[in-house]
């Protein structure tokens, strides 16, 4: 069963536990930062909350609604991305978005933390902007440029 | 399966088993599975015939079209000319003067709200619906910026109809256009398309029809449904992309001001002036899709051999049968239940996202479409993101259904 095997390796166990109970979800009420992201083809959205502190991103969460890997990105990122500098959560996100604008990387190494259980996602080329959402939101989040950096995000920072 | 599909075609004089062999690319595996094509509401697929007809026309007749004196030109001419007194008979039109091949609906609209709209005037007032399509929202809001008019909007129940009690309270001396889908590309909800015509007419209000999800699946008759404007797309009813009609009354479309300059649409042009040609031509500027026109006459002989009443029959005794069957999926709620529908399933699966349902659907070599179907206020409507659409035309049997419902299952058990 080739096709199965296919499918098993994009809802891999690790996406589907957190997109079926994803991490640090729901508003922040010490957000000093955030941003709202769309994905027009599917209606996804994804609003970021940051808590920053002295250059580190002291607290995270997100909320929103979308397909399991839109979900399961966000969930990861949040994860991922938590108690690191600005610089260094950036730099994440730059290698995630790096990373799933090529196609043809078949080592899903370079991928941070669990984000290789979503590796799978660059086979299937509707389906990249699920796992990119959450991560192209944080980056507008965190330059505060969002309308500048992508048509799809809108920022507000409180 | 097939004595199943035999059976069923009964009655209709249609046997779709068999109409399958005409569309080449239904021959198909996809994925390691039999191709269930359940999108033809996005797009429909082509009969051989429509597909000969563009390449006969390629390797044989091709120039330009009222322009040279030689005899491919004519030729170009003739057959392009000659499809558009096909549309012309398809949907009972008085008149090829008022048959405008445009790229689509969507252009079709946007004629008339470029067009017609240089008319309108701050304070006016353009109806539509909660039901539309994009294309035909977004022309009437560009207008609005533009000019001042202002766009109202009959409200859906929560089946999916249209609420013609707050229709009629819309309608009003500032009214200058009523412009409604007549079949839902999102729900597949049958307007009453004639009650909301007279209304309008009734009133000496324009109006416009959107056929795109309406002509593959019944007959249409212009002159009967009265309206002012019909747009639809070839690709949908088994034509080619790129090429669609705008039907407009002639008495409405010669005063109408010229929408896009060039060729074709002309007289004469100097410096000091110009003159416009005559209808249609003064809406068809530059060179036309020739092929598109050509091939959609082609896609029209073929329904026409069909007969679309029989098409109606048997997509109405499929999609009955489909919604029965997909009642039965524990968990699937579906999106639409108006009594009169055209051959759409709007559903989602116990919360799993309509795009997981997709490419899950794309593994067992089941196609449908997923998201907002360019429908956005109806999603609103619901409070939902999207939905999974399966689609229905002739070509479908109920092999198709049950490859969608076992495919459904599996995802049920992957992500459920």
């Amino acid at each position: 069963m080739a096709v199965q095997e296919q499918l098993q390796a994009l809802y891999r166990s690790t996406v589907l536990e957190h997109s079926r109970a994803p991490h640090h979800f729901g508003q922040l009420a010490t957000s000093n930062r955030q941003a709202t992201g769309h994905n027009p083809l599917c209606g996804d959205k994804c609003t970021v909350y940051l808590e920053v502190a002295n250059d580190e991103l002291t607290e995270i969460t997100f909320e929103g609604a979308g397909c399991a890997i839109c979900m399961a990105s966000a969930s990861i990122m949040t994860d991922t991305v938590r108690g690191c500098s600005l610089a260094s959560a950036s730099a994440a996100a730059d290698q995630v978005l790096e990373s799933f604008a090529d196609r043809q990387a078949a080592d899903h190494s370079e991928l941070p933390g669990d984000m290789a259980a979503l590796g799978a996602v660059r086979q299937y080329p509707s389906r990249i902007r699920c796992a990119t959402l959450a991560w192209q939101t944080l980056q507008a989040a965190l330059t505060g440029k969002a309308q500048t950096v992508t048509t799809e995000v809108t920022t507000n920072q409180s | 399966m097939n004595s199943a599909a035999e059976k069923q075609a009964a009655g209709t004089g249609l046997d779709p088993e068999k109409l399958r062999a005409d569309f080449p690319i239904l021959a198909q595996q996809v994925n390691g599975h039999r191709l269930a094509y359940l999108d033809s509401a996005a797009s429909a697929q082509r009969p051989r015939v429509v597909i000969d007809a563009i390449s006969h026309y390629y390797e044989h007749d091709h120039a330009n079209v009222h322009r040279g004196v030689h005899t491919l030109s004519h030729r170009a001419t003739d057959a392009y000319e000659g499809a558009r007194e096909k549309v012309r008979q398809f949907i009972k039109a008085g008149s090829t003067r008022e048959i405008v091949f445009t790229r689509g609906t969507t252009e079709a609209i946007n004629l008339v709200a470029n067009s017609l709209g240089q008319t309108f005037s701050a304070g006016d007032e353009i109806i539509v619906s909660e039901l539309e399509h994009h294309a035909n929202i977004v022309p009437w809001q560009m207008l609005a910026e533009r000019t001042g008019i202002r766009l109202r909007v009959i409200p859906i129940n929560d089946a999916g109809e249209l609420q013609l009690d707050v229709y009629q309270d819309l309608l009003n001396e500032r009214t200058r256009l009523v412009s409604v889908t007549q079949v839902s590309n999102a729900l597949g909800t049958v307007t009453p398309i004639q009650e909301i015509l007279a209304a309008a007419r009734s009133r000496g209000i324009l109006t416009l029809v959107d056929g795109a999800q309406a002509i593959p699946h019944q007959p249409i008759d212009v002159q009967a449904l009265d309206c002012d404007f019909y747009a639809f797309s070839g690709h949908k009813m088994c034509g080619p992309t790129g090429i669609g009609v705008l039907y407009a009354r002639e008495s409405v479309l010669k005063d109408m001001p010229p929408w896009q300059g060039g060729g074709d649409m002309i007289l004469t042009v100097s410096f000091t002036g110009t003159t416009y040609n005559e209808l249609p031509y003064r809406f068809e500027a530059g060179t036309p899709n020739i092929a598109g026109a050509i091939g959609l006459g082609a896609a029209i002989d073929y329904l026409d051999g069909l007969g679309m009443a029989a098409i109606a029959e048997y997509e109405q005794q499929l999609l009955h049968w489909a919604t029965e069957r997909l009642r039965t999926i524990p968990g699937l709620q579906l999106v639409g239940t108006a009594p009169s529908k055209a051959g759409v399933i709007s559903f989602n699966l116990d919360g799993i996202h309509a795009h997981d349902l997709g490419t899950i659907l794309d593994h067992q070599g089941v196609a449908i479409r997923t998201g907002h179907h360019c429908a956005m206020p109806v999603m609103e409507h619901f409070g939902i993101a999207g939905t999974a659409r399966a689609s229905l035309a002739f070509y479908n049997t109920r092999e198709d259904i049950e490859q969608l419902v076992t495919a459904l299952e599996l995802a049920h058990k992957m992500l459920g």
